[in-house]
């Protein structure tokens, strides 16, 4: 065997590092250890100089296997295996010691904190030891794209993608696709109207060539890993003929069968066959099968639509066989911009969400003033008056130690938004009760002084209470605002006839689900995790897969719109690269000891492991491709056969010894 | 004499408490010296037997922490390391080891608090414990 020749690096990371631990001292310690043919200490070693001196003494020296004790490896471990690499050895004969995340900057103790560099130093420098040279394979990136989520971000990265000539599928969960902001009447602080601006965005994404939509469908398997995605989509069944149904809406006007419109916020009422909205892509009907009188009844009943249909998109064959479809395809990589749902304030019973008729939220109050809405634009009460007050109360559900402790950051705008409306379109009073008003965007402080221009009144408090039991004749039929002015300081009562709750914007009910199934983790708030906050915002844990949107936290359009767009740029930055590399710290089998028990096949959750039949002898294999080195398989094999590559049960046993030995 | 200093081998998921423990030093949230990490992949990874050589040089107390169950970077692999744990528990008590002395924790990337605050933990309970029998026994026999 040759002989190991190990060069140790310790970094002062300016004083990050060098300010706590001795560096000096552990470098002299470090080439006390074994194998150790030299050890520095250099100021910023991820630096170029820096760099060149771990490649200058890989050269002159013969290093063959080299250690940098630096900052933590999720930062700079594949900039000094790509050091490495240049220095003319194998990547992987490299080891990484994090003396400033896990020691510089958490302990206090100068002398303790040298004394647990130098510990991790050593136990490095023994890992290293064993290390092997392991081979990276490249394999062909499949160019094709999986956007999930057809709002305004999953839109804008499909465009973007598409655009460039590269297939994209376009998955949505609803009939159509347009997500919240077609819910949006106009949007802050422009004030342009919300569906002018994206219908044209709709239409491109339902016409364009390099765009298969499948709305009305979910996601339901995920398998294989960047660039070689395996994707399964449920395409609910609309029960209408999508080839023949040209979107007229009869069907809708004959069907007796009504419920409360989902669009419309339950302002007003849908069919049991619908298009949901007017501008709807995929413009085409669909069939509500647990409203519609015909399904539930086998056809016993109505069927008013079928007759009522000229085109034949609506049949007895439509409505009582057609059933859900699997759709299959392969994709490179995956972005996945699955937005927010709107917080449930009847969670909060102080403020009679569900128990006054005009106490409602901000997108009822979006479709209210939405000139195609179900009131005509009017902001209306529910005995059909117009109101004489209008009271907005901000942070519900936000900012709130017993919801969400986050700022949803769009409510203060929105909230300005409606004032200026509830202004334009009545002669209401509006008060606004804030906690702080947060304007920080391109236009938006601007948007804020006109509107104190504008004549609302602005109490800053948070509100306790939303009641109808009046204590004077003035707030008799109203509904009371209880709240305290901080300003002022004093409690406050202002009768309102209507009450705007603006409501957090929080995760998905779904969103555990979705992200296992991407394999995307979530934050404490429970929103989907980004890479790095700061420098990675809209990669994934998992390679291959991006974020955008507000399935990433709260954000306003304009936010939504570049992170989508980045989504994309990463995404076509792969595509044009056109491979990917594959791990190479994955599971093998010593097929002289693997007895082939099986037990590798039975934990393994990616089927990697396959027992078969090899000159008579039943033995595992690694399928390299479905591997992802996680490691479960060698800890349940009885033998010792199977080993993870990088993470061996020799490197990691002599790595713990290492660190319980006494300097 | 001075206070006896417990000695913590921590195996922590890259993904997740790796990442915990990375935040609490960017975050400069500090806690005591005494735990040492070893990275590994997935809290599934972590063998029995690494436990039982981190015990066997001297270690009084062994953390072994991962993500939560939901957020697995391998789907399952928090469910496969309880399964270790568990089993593992039974020949530590064999071997004399109190029950705190293996710790399983599950700390998503974004709890450097909670990190820190484990590892005042541990090493208030180790403290209280005094050095693992294991090592005395050890140390007896050489």
């Amino acid at each position: 065997m040759e002989e190991i020749r190990t060069g140790v690096y310790i970094c002062h990371c300016g004083l990050n590092i060098a300010g706590v631990v001795n560096v000096e001292e552990v470098a002299r310690y470090a080439g006390t250890l074994p194998s150790v043919v030299i050890a520095r200490e250099y100021r910023y070693m991820c630096s170029d100089p820096g760099q060149d001196l771990i490649k200058n003494d890989i050269k002159k020296l013969g290093l063959n296997r080299v250690v940098v004790a630096s900052c933590s490896p999720r930062m700079h471990e594949p900039t000094f295996r790509k050091a490495v690499a240049d220095g003319g050895l194998n990547p992987y004969l490299y080891e990484h010691a994090n003396i400033r995340e896990h020691c510089s900057w958490v302990h206090e103790d100068k002398e303790l904190a040298t004394k647990k560099a130098k510990d991790l130093v050593r136990a490095a420098v023994s890992r290293v030891y064993r290390h092997e040279a392991l081979v990276v394979k490249e394999v062909p990136l499949n160019p094709n794209v999986l956007v999930v989520g057809g709002g305004i971000a999953g839109m804008q990265a499909a465009l973007d993608i598409a655009g460039g000539h590269h297939k994209v599928y376009l998955v949505e969960k609803e009939p159509s696709i347009g997500g919240h902001m077609i819910q949006l009447d106009r949007t802050f602080p422009t004030l342009d109207c919300s569906e002018c601006i994206l219908t044209p965005k709709m239409a491109d994404v339902g016409h364009h060539p390099f765009i298969e939509l499948l709305a009305y469908s979910e996601v339901e398997e995920v398998s294989g890993s960047i660039g070689n995605f395996k994707v399964k989509v449920r395409k609910k069944a609309r029960h209408i003929d999508e080839s023949k149904c040209i979107g007229c809406s009869v069907c809708e006007e004959k069907c007796p069968w009504k419920t409360d419109s989902e669009y419309e916020m339950g302002l007003t009422k849908r069919k049991a066959v619908y298009v949901p909205f007017a501008q709807a892509i995929p413009h085409l009907a669909v069939v509500d099968p647990k409203l519609c009188a015909y399904i539930k009844s086998d056809g016993k009943k109505c069927g008013a639509c079928i007759k009522a249909c000229e085109a034949q998109a609506l049949t007895a064959e439509t409505l009582l066989k057609q059933t859900d479809q699997i759709v299959e395809f392969d994709v490179g990589t995956i972005i996945v911009a699955t937005g927010y749902d709107q917080f449930d304030p009847s969670v909060i019973p102080q403020y009679g969400y569900g128990k006054y008729d005009n106490v409602l939220t901000g997108l009822h109050f979006e479709r209210m003033t939405c000139a195609a809405g179900p009131t005509g634009g009017k902001i209306l009460l529910k005995d059909g008056r117009e109101p004489e007050s209008i009271a907005l109360v901000h942070c519900v559900g936000s900012r709130d130690q017993n919801y969400h402790e986050y700022c949803s950051r769009v409510c203060c705008m929105y909230a300005l938004k409606y004032a200026h409306l509830a202004k334009e379109l009545t002669k209401a009073e509006v008060y606004q009760f804030y906690i702080d008003m947060r304007c920080f965007g391109e236009g938006y402080e601007e948007f804020y002084k006109r509107l104190s221009e504008e004549g609302v009144n602005f109490i800053r408090g948070k509100v306790a209470k939303i009641t109808d039991e009046a204590l004077t004749d003035e707030e008799k039929g109203k509904l009371i605002v209880v709240s305290e002015d901080t300003l002022l300081g004093k409690l406050v009562r202002v009768p309102a006839d209507m009450v705007i709750l603006c409501c957090a914007l929080e995760p998905r009910s779904d969103v555990e689900k979705v992200g296992s199934l991407f394999g995307i983790n979530r934050r404490a708030d429970g929103f989907f995790l980004e890479r790095h906050v700061k420098l990675d915002p809209v990669a994934t844990p998992t390679d291959g897969v991006f974020i955008a949107g507000c399935c990433e936290g709260p954000r306003d359009i304009p936010d939504t719109v570049a992170q989508a767009e980045a989504t994309a740029a990463k995404a076509l930055s792969l595509i044009s690269r056109g491979v990917v590399t594959t791990e190479a710290a994955i599971s093998s089998v010593d097929e002289d000891i693997c007895h082939g028990c099986g037990r590798c096949e039975e934990i393994c959750a990616f089927h990697a492991p396959k027992v078969t039949s090899k000159n008579g002898k039943l033995v595992s294999t690694i399928n390299e491709a479905l591997c992802k080195g996680c490691g479960a398989c060698a800890v349940v094999c009885p033998t010792g056969a199977i080993s993870i590559k990088h993470f061996t049960q020799d490197e990691i046993l002599a790595q713990v010894a290492a660190l319980t030995e006494v300097s | 004499m001075a206070e006896f200093e417990p000695q913590i081998v921590a195996f922590c998921c890259n993904w997740c408490t790796y990442a915990a423990a990375d935040l609490a030093g960017t975050s400069r949230v500090h806690y005591p010296p005494n735990v040492k990490i070893v990275r590994v992949m997935c809290s599934g990874m972590v063998n029995p037997i690494y436990i039982l050589k981190a015990f066997e040089g001297g270690a009084d107390g062994v953390l072994v922490a991962g993500c939560h169950h939901s957020d697995c970077h391998y789907i399952d692999g928090p469910v496969k390391c309880d399964a270790t744990i568990d089993s593992l528990r039974k020949v530590l008590h064999v071997l004399g080891l109190e029950d705190e002395r293996l710790r399983r924790e599950l700390v998503a990337a974004s709890e450097g608090v909670v990190f820190a605050r484990i590892i005042k933990e541990m090493v208030e309970q180790l403290k209280k414990l005094g050095p693992s029998p294991f090592k005395v026994r050890m140390e007896a026999l050489a």
